[in-house]
């Protein structure tokens, strides 16, 4: 690596409520691209894990195939990461999941690695609703073969190297929203106001947690032209709602105005404090966020927040009723019937 | 009607030792009949081999049952028939031709026999097994169910079952249904009755007699596979469904709600069936990586689609236990039928310099003593292992020795740190740092340890660190060590057997899996029919031990049997033991029927015989049982490969 980390450490920087800093929180230096939305999406979740005070050897990273896909080694260098195959996160994620419930499961993703190649795992990992948050960090294009479009290209946008999108876009939200996620969230890597909030609501979310982050490429996709650059997200953006993680025993903070304000609480602690910019919209109801999603992109607004919210479903360890100790900490006391019962099987056999 | 012919044949006549083959139509109950009747005879004492052929289809087309029952202990399909029950007019013809002259053709009687079933040389057996059950039941399903049963009571009545267990059978199977007891009783006394009435006795028989193998069960292979991973402590199972082996995850799902629950009732296993293979093997490697031991079970078109994901664990060096329940390939091929042309496929599956290790088990109670050293391989090696059977080890049930565990064995977990070792090390924790020099580094669990033993597992080249490296001599380095392990490999997976000879004959025969038990019967016979003395070598594992060279070196002719056309385990001989390995004879049957010891006796046969013939690889049908029409025999020398 051509990068090296310095060792400073200031001695009047934070600590958290384990006693560690952010520092402890981060990992390696970043090779992406000097300017590179994913590289604001760690410092998100180095932020929020590190606000949340949870162990940060407690975390597993997983990722596909991609630029996207590079960051889990710049995030949380204390946990075991895992850099997968293409449009195959998912699956890593699920077996890893049922292997031991009692982790925080971080995965990443890109449009290319979970719209085209990995679009047959999103789907089925949602229907699962797998304990853990997916942060798909949407540039618009394949960065790491030197820019192609990739499906959730908008009709129109232009990418630098002059081509221009012409075939649908998936909405990977609304995609959720219909296999029945219980979190979607779509934030803008730019915003970290939004972004660490909604990590940390997605991390304390018992089941699958799915943020949509625009993340634009600096290298091949952030021209003017196109509907992934960083002017044309900061001018079309418009916020559903303001979220806050609020974590138990905190009190919320004053400035939200009564009535304006929806908390909802989280099985994992703590709960998410809402507060709504369209009067008619519910984190409930998956009905009106579709319409509010389909009304944004029709206005060519790009709806931000958190879309939908049901804290209730249960994830695939309670429909499998899986013992409360994880399958992977059994041993042979647990788990061999032993040599008197296998006599017993074989004379069922005889 | 045919008259039954005085004059026929009597070389048919036999005691404990035949081969029936019932025909009939898929989806109309028999096999379920077929199954009792095994049984029956399984209880007199008899060694017996049930082969059920079946289609790809869930009602109506042809399907088979073959049953040999033979006392010597000879398990494998034989080859040829002497019994049909001839019941689907679909495939009476072939039915018909291929009995053996002398054999015995039953049929139903109640519509007169299509004059194109005649043949001089066999006897007839008419009975109206349809007026039959017209006549005694009511209900048009029972009467199609318990036709079945009739023609088994046509059996029990001529070969001389005994009655009582044939009804022991059916109280253990429908007690809870008290009236299904007595009509299927009743069906088997009408057309007992009847068979006393109307049919000659017959020169086939069966006499209750001691087994050879001591308190042998009866019990398919993927059972015993399922087993052998309930006891390794298998965990987690992903799977897609995929003929053969669903009925291994089905038998798993089965007896982990048997066994394996918590005081609260909650499980300790998770069964997930995926949206597709990669997604299965995904799960599976993602479990393994977690700490869990995790299985998955599929067929050729799933190691196919597995590829990638079996490099990664190659590379990545990640536990996983893969079950290979070959079917007929290429594509969708046979998909009902059985073949051991999976192994190339697997050995090197994925891009790149990937091998695996696979294994072998040659009997259904070594499938599951293999099964479960498998979870301790996956992870003392952290590779994904392949078990390999076939749609006939897997699916058909076999006579053999009892399943065993050893009281009080333990996991072998491999060289894994908990945060008590990662609290005591002193250097660097590095996770492909290669201390002991066999290749096999120490691995951590996520979430083990709050400062030390993280990692970042990725299918791209690092160091032995495993931080991220593009250097040549890091990915090198990386690459003979991880031969080194597969040397290792080879020391640690199980040894072939002798299980013929004592290693001093002239003549070799090299044989794994499904192709075992036949033969087994085929070298035995011939060293008694013939006096040539043949030295059995029983593969069960690659990479090949050190024992496998040495017996193709020390035999001047060496054959090996294989159910496929290119000789697979042959290449892989070539490929790993280089010259000793170069001129044996491949003996391969691969028209998606079990393997015969007729065939293999009939092979080696030929070459002792005619050791000038050119060619290597010979492809003899040996009985007409193996025989479709179409296909007769075709002794087509290929080029010599490689």
């Amino acid at each position: 690596m051509s990068y090296i980390a310095p060792h400073f450490r200031h001695p009047d920087q934070a600590l958290n409520e384990l006693g560690l800093s952010r520092r402890d929180y981060e990992g390696a230096l970043s090779t992406l691209c000097a300017g590179c939305g994913h590289d604001s999406i760690s410092a998100a979740v180095v932020q929020a894990s590190f606000e949340l005070s949870l162990p940060p050897h407690r975390f597993a990273k997983i990722s596909g195939i991609g630029c996207s896909s590079k960051t889990p080694t710049y995030f949380l260098g204390r946990s075991h990461g895992f850099n997968s195959v293409h449009g195959r996160m998912p699956s890593i994620a699920s077996g890893a999941n049922l292997a031991n419930g009692d982790l925080h499961y971080v995965a990443v993703s890109g449009d290319g690695d979970t719209a085209s190649i990995g679009i047959g795992q999103f789907v089925h990992v949602i229907r699962r609703n797998i304990d853990m948050l997916y942060l798909l960090e949407n540039n618009g294009c394949y960065g790491l073969t030197k820019g192609q479009d990739s499906a959730t290209t908008d009709i129109g946008s232009k990418a630098k190297a002059g081509h221009e999108g012409f075939l649908p876009p998936i909405d990977l939200c609304a995609m959720a929203l219909q296999l029945g996620a219980g979190f979607v969230a779509r934030s803008f890597s730019g915003d970290k106001q939004q972004l660490v909030p909604l990590i940390k609501a997605a991390i304390k979310h018992r089941g699958f947690a799915f943020i949509d982050v625009i993340s634009p490429c600096v290298t091949f996709n952030n021209n003017a032209e196109s509907t992934k650059s960083y002017s044309h997200a900061r001018s079309a953006i418009h916020s559903a709602n303001v979220v806050d993680y609020v974590p138990e025993r905190a009190e919320i903070s004053a400035d939200y105005a009564p009535g304006d304000r929806l908390t909802v609480p989280l099985h994992n602690g703590g709960e998410v404090v809402l507060r709504k910019a369209d009067s008619d919209f519910q984190p409930g109801d998956a009905m009106a966020a579709l319409n509010a999603m389909q009304r944004a992109t029709a206005d060519g607004e790009i709806l931000t927040g958190l879309l939908y919210l049901d804290p209730d479903k249960p994830d695939l360890h309670s429909m499998l009723q899986t013992s409360t100790r994880h399958l992977a900490g059994l041993g042979e006391e647990e788990l061999c019937p032993g040599t008197a019962l296998l006599e017993q099987l074989n004379e069922e056999c005889r | 009607m045919v008259e039954i012919k005085a004059e026929a044949p009597g070389s048919l006549a036999a005691v404990n030792d035949f081969v029936i083959k019932f025909a009939t139509v898929n989806g109309s109950g028999s096999s379920s009949t077929n199954r009792l009747f095994t049984w029956a005879l399984f209880r007199m004492g008899l060694s017996v081999t049930p082969k059920n052929i079946f289609p790809s289809n869930i009602q109506g087309l042809p399907t088979w049952f073959e049953l040999r029952v033979n006392q010597r202990g000879f398990v494998g399909r034989r080859g040829g028939v002497d019994l049909v029950v001839g019941l689907n007019p679909q495939s009476a013809v072939q039915d018909l031709a291929e009995l053996s002259p002398g054999g015995y053709f039953l049929y139903d009687s109640t519509r007169p026999l299509n004059p194109a079933l005649h043949r001089d040389d066999i006897h007839y057996l008419p009975v109206p097994l349809t007026r039959i059950c017209a006549q005694e039941f009511s209900q048009s399903r029972q009467r199609q169910l318990l036709r079945n049963m009739c023609y088994v009571g046509v059996l029990v009545e001529l070969l001389g079952v005994e009655l009582d267990v044939m009804h022991g059978l059916l109280e253990e199977q429908f007690g809870h249904k008290p009236k299904l007891v007595q009509l299927n009783k009743r069906a088997l006394e009408l057309s007992g009755a009847y068979t006393r009435e109307h049919l000659p006795s017959i020169d086939l028989r069966v006499e209750r007699c001691e087994r050879s193998m001591e308190r042998a069960i009866l019990l398919d292979g993927n059972t015993a596979l399922a087993l052998g991973a309930i006891y390794a402590g298998a965990t987690v199972a992903a799977w897609y469904p995929i003929t053969p082996s669903t009925s291994l995850v089905e038998a798993f799902e089965r007896y982990a709600k048997r066994l394996r629950h918590d005081a609260s009732g909650a499980a300790h296993y998770a069964v997930v069936q995926a949206e597709d293979e990669l997604a299965a093997i995904g799960m599976v490697i993602g479990a393994g990586w977690n700490g869990a031991r995790a299985f998955t079970a599929t067929s050729g078109p799933g190691i196919s689609l597995m590829a990638e994901f079996l490099g990664l664990g190659y590379f990545a060096e990640l536990p996983a236990v893969i079950y290979d329940v070959q079917r007929v390939g290429p594509s969708t091929g046979l998909p009902t039928r059985t073949q051991q042309s999976d192994l190339l496929a697997a050995a090197y599956a994925s891009h790149g310099d990937t091998r695996h290790v696979l294994l072998l088990p040659g009997s259904v109670s070594e499938c599951f003593e293999l099964s479960a050293q498998a979870f301790d391989l996956a992870e003392q090696l952290q590779t994904p292992i392949i078990v390999m059977t076939d749609l006939d080890t897997g699916m058909n049930d076999h006579v053999s020795a009892p399943l065993q565990w050893q009281k009080g064995r333990r996991y072998e977990r491999g060289r894994l740190l908990d945060a008590a070792a990662l609290e005591q090390r002193e250097a660097r924790y590095g996770r492909y740092l290669d201390e002991e020099g066999d290749g096999i580094c120490a691995r951590t669990l996520p979430g083990t340890h709050p400062e030390k033993g993280a990692f970042f597992t990725r299918g791209t080249s690092r160091d032995s660190y495993a931080i991220y490296s593009e250097e040549g001599g890091h990915y090198a380095a990386n690459m003979d060590r991880l031969l080194r392990k597969w040397q290792r490999a080879a020391e640690l997976v199980p040894k072939p057997i002798l299980a013929h000879g004592d290693g001093t004959a002239a003549l070799g025969v090299l044989c794994y899996g499904s192709s075992v038990d036949s033969t087994l019967e085929a070298v035995q016979r011939i060293g008694e029919e013939q006096g040539i003395a043949i030295d059995m070598l029983r593969l069960r594992a690659f990479p090949f031990s050190a024992a496998v060279p040495e017996f193709c070196a020390s035999h001047s002719q060496l054959f090996i049997v294989e159910q496929n056309r290119d000789a697979q385990m042959r290449t892989l001989l070539v490929q790993e033991c280089g010259n000793t390995a170069m001129d044996i004879q491949a003996l391969c049957h691969y028209d998606g029927a079990p393997i015969t010891a007729t065939f293999i006796i009939n092979g080696i046969l030929a070459h002792t015989a005619h050791s000038d013939r050119d060619g290597d690889v010979e492809r003899i049908e040996g009985s007409p049982s193996s025989v479709s029409p179409g296909n007769k025999q075709s002794k087509q020398p290929t080029p010599a490969a490689l």
